[in-house]
């Protein structure tokens, strides 16, 4: 049996049966990592001979008869900007090359305390900053579906390899709508939790306003069972200290009547590829056959989001990486002249040029002069934009959307900028900015057999609702089951 | 708006980066480019409204004055590139 392609709940039940072992599902999902990650390159770093010590001390468990957590012995991957106590964490940047942290961000403890198997850690963009993975500094990472095009970014390395069948889940960091972006191109699901669900603690800051871990899953019922094992208040991140936590999998009813769904009028007006704007309406259209009310709305600061995302996020990033100075960890250049040497001749060799662009666009939308123009007013639109979606959720449970434009494009297709990232952040910048929860399903291929994801936003603390209405689509269409045909080996 | 190659230099001696004379160009044409397509924001009208640094109401959240474990030295230390004594070490600063 191919373990390695199973979700999460039919392993477990597999596993309490006695059918088989943890050891087995572990050995299954690295043969599958061996198989087809040359291509894929879902991984920067790989920990297989922890996986299977993991596995072998949890068999032993098991044979005294002791109760494990649902993910324990499930192999799962970690995007490489979120810290794991002892393995490399890399952010995918020269700078953090040789960075092993001294702890673990408080997301991965969580799963790891359930006694969750890391197969290892999964390239990104540098510092979450590109579209593609192209700004990696080891590698990009392909779609699985079509190894010429992009798996998204930054999280391509988790979606990919949900997608590619090498973890069962991964742990991803979404902060404009990297993780959304990259769960819809790779066919899987994402979901972005509320600001403030899931604790920041150890995950390597980019746009501290907005960085959210959220879980890549292949299925609905597998995201809520790793969401619910993450999210919660944690008393090393204070913006979580008012989050509440639902029974998220106790939420996953096949049923939406009565429901009311709003469909974004202004995502489908222009710059929309043909196949997504017919996979998504007609998925709106499942939504109504299946009992709920769905009606069109319009938002029209929405349109705004992508500004004000980029001139937040590169003012935060501007700040947040000013640590990186080449004393207390990363890279450190050898000879210098003195401190200040020491400081841009390290900055300037350790990071790379979509960091440092940014980096100087926040400095620029920060400085004096420039501050009220663009920071300040940035700021000040987010809170129409937070404002009017507001006004929306008190209408409707739900609001639709495409997660992106467009589907997977071919390596070299787009430049990876600033700029192109600002225009493919424009269905994801909304639930960023007014931190609100969003999740990304399959709805469709296109004509290239691409996947096309739907995007589910709902106010602050509904994930139970968005997963309830997730999992409904999901249990009367098929899309979440066709799998990308890896027939490239 | 133009941002130039002097504007450059300024971010970049700001940022801490040391540019060549053809990434100075490169960069001053990328920033402009970005900094024309949020120029959208400065043109909508903000009046009166209240600029959201956090999405959450953030208040001071209190804890007990515990002595609580703090990390281990030795194994901070492992991250630096040039250590002494316990310590990192750094070019000389003050002459």
């Amino acid at each position: 049996m191919e373990l390695y392609k199973l979700t999460v709940h039919e392993a477990v039940d597999l596993i309490n049966k006695k059918e088989v072992t943890y050891q087995q599902i572990v050995q299954s999902a690295l043969q599958q990592i061996h198989e087809v990650d040359k291509d894929v390159k879902a991984f920067i770093t790989l920990t297989d001979e922890r996986a299977l010590e993991d596995s072998r001390q949890l068999d032993a468990v098991k044979a005294d008869e002791e109760g494990l957590s649902v993910l324990a012995g499930i192999p799962f991957g970690v995007e490489d900007n979120i810290c794991t106590q002892g393995v490399r964490t890399t952010c995918a940047s020269k700078m953090l090359d040789n960075f092993v942290p001294p702890y673990s961000a408080t997301a991965f403890s969580r799963i790891a305390r359930q006694r969750g198997v890391l197969m290892g850690k999964l390239n990104t963009d540098e510092f979450s900053m590109g579209l593609t993975t192209e700004t990696s500094y080891f590698h990009e990472t392909r779609n699985p579906w079509d190894l010429n095009r992009i798996a998204g970014g930054a999280s391509a390395g988790a979606a990919a390899a949900v997608a590619a069948d090498e973890v069962f889940y991964a742990l991803a960091t979404d902060t404009g709508g990297s993780l959304r972006r990259a769960a819809a191109f790779c066919g899987v699901v994402g979901l972005k939790p509320t600001y403030g669900m899931v604790s920041r603690y150890g995950v390597i800051s980019s746009g501290s306003s907005m960085d959210q871990v959220g879980p890549i899953a292949k299925n609905v019922k597998d995201c809520a069972l790793v969401f619910q094992a993450i999210a919660g208040s944690d008393k090393a991140d204070p913006m979580t200290a008012t989050a509440r936590v639902a029974d998220y999998v106790g939420a996953l009813a096949d049923d939406i009547k009565g429901l009311r769904i709003g469909l974004l009028r202004e995502c489908f007006d222009k710059g929309i590829d043909k196949d997504v704007k017919e996979a998504v309406l007609n998925a709106a259209k499942t939504l109504e056959g299946l009992g709920a009310h769905v009606e069109e709305i319009s938002l029209p600061s929405v349109e705004l989001a992508p500004a004000a995302h980029c001139v937040i996020l590169s003012a935060e990033v501007s700040s947040n990486l000013g640590r990186y100075d080449g004393i207390k960890y990363g890279y450190r250049v050898e000879r210098c002249q003195d401190l200040d040497d020491l400081y841009k001749k390290t900055r300037t060799q350790g990071f790379g040029d979509e960091v440092k662009l940014r980096v100087m666009l926040g400095t620029y939308a920060l400085s004096a002069g420039n501050y009220e123009r663009y920071y300040l007013q940035a700021l000040k639109v987010r809170t129409i934009i937070k404002a009017e979606l507001e006004k929306a959720f008190e209408k409707f449970d739900a609001v639709v959307l495409p997660t992106c434009s467009t589907t997977a494009w071919k390596f070299g297709d787009k430049v990876d900028s600033a700029l192109a990232m600002f225009l493919a952040d424009k269905y994801t910048a909304p639930a960023s900015i007014a931190g609100v929860p969003a999740i990304t399903i399959p709805c469709g291929f296109d004509v290239n057999g691409l996947p096309i994801g739907m995007q589910l936003m709902g106010k602050p603390f509904s994930e139970a609702t968005l997963l309830r209405i997730a999992f409904t689509f999901e249990q009367n269409t098929d899309y979440h089951i066709k799998r990308p045909a890896i027939d490239w080996r | 708006m133009e941002i130039t190659v002097k504007d450059v230099e300024y971010l970049a001696e700001a940022a801490k980066f040391e540019f060549t004379e053809d990434e100075k160009q490169k960069f001053a044409q990328a920033l402009s480019d970005v900094i024309n397509a949020v120029d959208v924001l400065a043109q909508t009208d903000t009046q009166g409204v209240q600029p959201t640094i956090y999405v959450i109401s953030v208040k001071n959240v209190f804890r007990e004055d515990e002595v609580l474990p703090s990390m281990d030295r030795d194994i901070l230390l492992k991250n630096a590139a040039d250590v002494q004594d316990g310590c990192y070490r750094v070019p000389k600063v003050v002459e």
